[in-house]
């Protein structure tokens, strides 16, 4: 299947803003974290498809995935 | 009272009176310079410094301005620039909380900080700064933390709550305090390049859903720092949301909020 992941900010930075990748069916969005090398503690808003979801939520195909880090500081 | 609107009406010009006539008849009628102007904007007088408001804001909205109580919670980044466009917006009542002194790390993007204020107080230095624009406006500072425990004394009578704080904890507080004192409560955090901003009503639980994910420390600031810019474009978001909470005006920024990115040039609203 085919999830459009679009990283925010600092995310993007030695990765990418938009790609298009291929993962198999039903893939957690907690293991493309991961596998971005995203340290999970900074992560902030999480979205499938405009829908905040957590990391167990299982991808389908043509889903977009929106990652944005936290953002605490003043 | 009679005779001071009389005096008042003689010495406008137009429907302007000057600050030296707000002056004077503070001196002469034994009141206050904040007394003054509310007797201004109820004759349908307007103070001459917010002459440039006008076409956007008017007399009646610019009294009701006057007679709000906002608290703003940190003095620091984004509460400097805040409480700075508060008193000149004429914000009447302005609390501003804040347990730090200035450090020479703050001299980047601090407004209230500079050399010569190094290790004082950012509360104080607040209300400095507040009587040299707009002595008419009330500011009590507060040199302590926010905590559950005394938001309700700190709040007691604002008409809204500020967030320019610099962690999450607190902010999560904030939404809970301000949840349960029924006030309406203005987010921004800000990080480097990059920021947001939302407008929270009591039980939107807004800030809750922004930090799901959060799981104790800080935030990507920790290694972006922030720069000048940063605080003084979310801070000037974080105002004009203020403005139309005590207004009654406009569209909010509730149940979404806007990120921007100063870097790429981007903004994004968020569904919340």
């Amino acid at each position: 299947m085919q999830v459009t992941i679009k990283l925010f900010a600092t995310f993007r930075e030695g990765r990418f803003a938009v790609d298009k990748r291929e993962y198999t069916q039903g893939t957690k969005v907690g293991l493309i974290v991961d596998e971005l090398d995203i340290p999970r503690e900074q992560l902030g808003i999480v979205m499938v498809n405009s829908r905040h979801v957590d990391l167990d939520h299982k991808l389908q195909d043509g889903d977009t995935l929106a990652l944005f880090p936290l953002v605490g500081g003043g | 009272m009679e005779e001071l609107r009389a005096f008042l009406q003689e010495q406008a010009e137009g429907d302007l009176v000057s600050w030296r006539h707000q002056v004077a008849a503070a001196d002469r009628f034994e009141l206050s310079l904040a007394e003054v102007e509310t007797a201004i904007l109820e004759a349908g007088l307007l103070p001459a410094r917010y002459q440039r408001n006008r076409r956007m804001i008017s007399t009646q909205q610019q009294l009701q301005l006057f007679g709000s109580k906002v608290a703003v919670v940190g003095c620091g980044g984004l509460g400097g620039y805040i409480l700075e466009q508060l008193a000149r917006l004429g914000v009447g009542h302005i609390v501003a909380i804040d347990p730090d002194i200035f450090e020479e790390n703050n001299l980047n993007r601090q407004l209230l900080s500079s050399l010569a204020n190094l290790g004082r107080p950012k509360a104080e230095l607040a209300a400095e700064r507040i009587a040299e624009i707009n002595p008419a406006v009330t500011l009590r500072p507060v040199k302590g933390a926010f905590t559950k425990s005394n938001g309700g004394e700190l709040f007691a009578g604002a008409d809204c709550v500020v967030d320019a704080v610099d962690n999450v904890t607190a902010r999560l507080e904030l939404e809970e305090v301000c949840g349960e004192l029924n006030i309406p409560l203005v987010h921004g955090a800000i990080a480097g390049w990059y920021g947001h901003v939302a407008t929270v009503y009591p039980g939107d639980n807004t800030l809750r859903k922004i930090y799901r994910h959060w799981s104790g420390g800080k935030g990507v600031e920790q290694q972006l720092g922030n720069p000048s810019f940063t605080p003084a474009m979310a801070a000037s978001l974080e105002v004009g949301e203020v403005c139309k909470v005590l207004l009654g005006q406009g569209a909010l920024l509730r149940n979404r909020k806007l990120s921007f990115n100063l870097l790429d040039m981007e903004v994004d609203e968020v569904p919340l």
